[in-house]
C-alpha cells in the first residue's frame, strides 16, 4: 500500500518536474523527488541506499542546483527549435534499451544468476570472511572494492574538472571589505546564524559517526562525506564566503581531495606487495579478519576525504565564478 | 503505556493534517507557512514522542530524542528564513484593511 502511495508521489512530482519552467522550483522537486525516493528505499529494506539517496539526492545536489541557478537565472528559455529529432532518438534508444532487458532474467525471479552465485555467498560467507556485521558495507567496501575505487575516482574527477573550467585567479581580499560585509551580513542574519553555530559541531559530529560507524549500520564514507560538506557549505553561506576562504584553505582542501584516492589506492597497493591481490585487504594483518577491518577502515576514510573535499571545491569554485560574474556585470553598467 | 503512545501519535498525525489543510485553504503565503511551520513543529513533537513511548528505555529513544531536539531547533528557523525570504522579495501579507497595509509597510525596516 504505502509502495503505491509513494510511487505515486514520484509520478507526480516527475511530472511536476517536467513541466514547470521556473528552475528553482524545479530543483526544489528534484529535492522532494530525492527524498520520496529514499523513502521508497526504506520501505524495500535498502536503508543504506536510502541514507545516500537522502544525503546527496535530496541534500548536497539540490544545494548544488541552486548555486548553479543562480549563475544561469531563474527561468527556462523557451525552445525554439521543433525537438522531433531528439524525440525520434529518445525513442530508438529506450526501444533496443527495452530490447536488450528481454534475455535479462525476469525482474525479482529467484533462479537468476545473481541469487544464484553471488548473493548467496555474500550473505552466507561475509560474517567469517570480513566480520563486519553491515553486509552492505563488506560487499561495497571489500567484495567490490573495485568498483568503489572507480566510483571515487571519478568524484575526484569531477572536483579536478570543476576545478580546470570554473577556478579563477582570485584577487587579494580587502581585509575591511570583508568585516563590513560580515557585519552588514550580521544584522541581516543574526538569527540564522546563531542557530547555525550550535548546529554545526553537531553536524560534523554526525558526519563523524556516520563515517566511523558503517560497518555495523548504515552509514560510509560517501554519506559521511556529502554531512561534512553541508556542514561546511551552511557555514561559508551564512558567513560569507570570504570568511569561509580564510577558515578553510583551498589547496589544503584539494590537498585532501587527492590524499583520498591515494589513500584508497595505496592500501590496494600495499596488499598487492604483501603477496595478494589489489585490494585484498586479507593481507594488511595476520589475522585475515582483522586485516579486512582495518582495509575498510581505511578506504572508507579515503572515500569520505575526497567526497567531502571534492562537494567543497565544486561550492567554493561555483560560488567564486560568481563573484566574478557580479563584479563584471557591476562594472559593465 | 501503549495507549499515550496511540494517543500522542493521533494527535501528532491529526496535527500534521490539519496543517496540509492549512496549506489548501489560508489565503496567502504567509498565513500558509503559518499553518505549517506551527502545526508541524507540534506534530513532530508529538509523533516523535510517542514512537519513544513504543519502547521505553535504549538506545532508540536517545536517538529519537535527539532528532526531537534538533527538529525543535531547525523547523522553527527554517519558517523564519522562508518569511524573511518573501518578505526581502517585497511579498506582501494579503491584508483586507487599508490602514493595516500602511502599518504593515511602515513598520517594515
Amino acid at each position: 500500500m504505502i509502495h503505491i502511495v509513494l510511487l505515486a508521489f514520484l509520478v507526480a512530482v516527475a511530472i511536476a518536474i517536467v513541466r514547470m519552467r521556473d528552475l528553482l522550483a524545479v530543483s526544489m522537486l528534484l529535492g522532494i523527488y530525492g527524498l520520496l525516493s529514499a523513502s521508497f528505499f526504506v520501505t524495500m529494506d535498502a536503508v543504506d541506499v536510502a541514507f545516500t539517496e537522502a544525503s546527496v539526492g535530496a541534500g548536497i545536489s539540490t544545494l548544488l542546483m541552486l548555486v548553479a541557478i543562480t549563475m544561469t537565472g531563474r527561468s527556462e528559455h523557451p525552445e525554439r527549435h521543433k525537438p522531433l529529432l531528439a524525440l525520434f532518438v529518445v525513442f530508438i534508444t529506450g526501444g533496443l534499451l527495452i530490447y536488450g532487458t528481454l534475455d535479462m532474467p525476469y525482474f525479482g525471479s529467484a533462479d537468476a544468476p545473481i541469487h544464484l552465485h553471488v548473493a548467496p555467498h555474500y550473505i552466507n560467507n561475509s560474517m567469517q570472511e570480513i566480520g563486519v556485521p553491515n553486509i552492505v558495507t563488506s560487499v561495497l567496501a571489500s567484495y567490490r572494492a573495485f568498483d568503489t575505487f572507480g566510483e571515487v575516482v571519478v568524484i575526484f574527477t569531477a572536483g579536478i574538472g570543476i576545478l580546470a573550467l570554473l577556478s579563477v585567479v582570485r584577487r587579494s581580499e580587502d581585509i575591511t571589505k570583508i568585516d563590513s560585509i560580515n557585519d552588514s551580513m550580521h544584522v541581516e542574519y543574526l538569527l540564522l546564524r546563531i542557530i547555525v553555530k550550535m548546529l554545526i559541531p553537531f553536524i560534523l559530529l554526525y558526519a563523524l559517526y556516520v563515517q566511523f560507524h558503517g560497518d555495523f549500520g548504515p552509514g560510509g564514507g560517501f554519506q559521511a562525506g556529502v554531512i561534512f560538506a553541508s556542514a561546511i557549505i551552511l557555514y561559508a553561506m551564512l558567513f560569507g564566503m570570504s570568511t569561509a576562504r580564510r577558515v578553510i584553505n583551498q589547496s589544503v582542501i584539494q590537498f585532501f581531495a587527492a590524499i583520498g584516492v591515494l589513500l584508497y589506492g595505496s592500501v590496494g597497493v600495499v596488499s598487492l606487495l604483501n603477496g595478494k591481490s589489489f585490494l585484498d585487504y586479507s593481507a594488511l594483518s595476520a589475522d585475515p579478519v582483522a586485516g579486512q577491518h582495518l582495509g575498510i577502515l581505511l578506504i572508507e576514510l579515503g572515500v569520505g576525504f575526497t567526497v567531502a573535499s571534492v562537494m567543497v571545491i565544486i561550492f567554493f569554485n561555483f560560488e567564486g565564478r560568481r563573484d566574478v560574474s557580479h563584479h563584471q556585470g557591476k562594472n559593465k553598467t | 503505556m501503549s495507549i499515550s503512545s496511540a494517543v500522542f501519535l493521533f494527535i501528532g498525525s491529526f496535527l500534521c493534517i490539519s496543517g496540509g489543510v492549512g496549506i489548501l485553504r489560508f489565503p496567502d503565503f504567509y498565513t500558509r507557512m503559518h499553518a505549517v511551520g506551527v502545526t508541524e513543529t507540534l506534530a513532530t513533537a508529538m509523533i516523535l514522542i510517542g514512537l519513544m513511548l513504543q519502547n521505553p528505555g535504549g538506545l532508540v529513544d536517545l536517538k529519537l530524542f535527539i532528532i526531537l531536539l534538533m527538529t525543535l531547533f531547525i523547523s522553527p528557523t527554517a519558517s523564519h528564513a522562508l518569511a524573511k525570504a518573501a518578505m526581502n522579495n517585497d511579498l506582501k501579507p494579503k491584508i483586507n484593511k487599508k490602514d493595516d497595509i500602511e502599518r504593515v509597510t511602515s513598520s517594515k525596516p
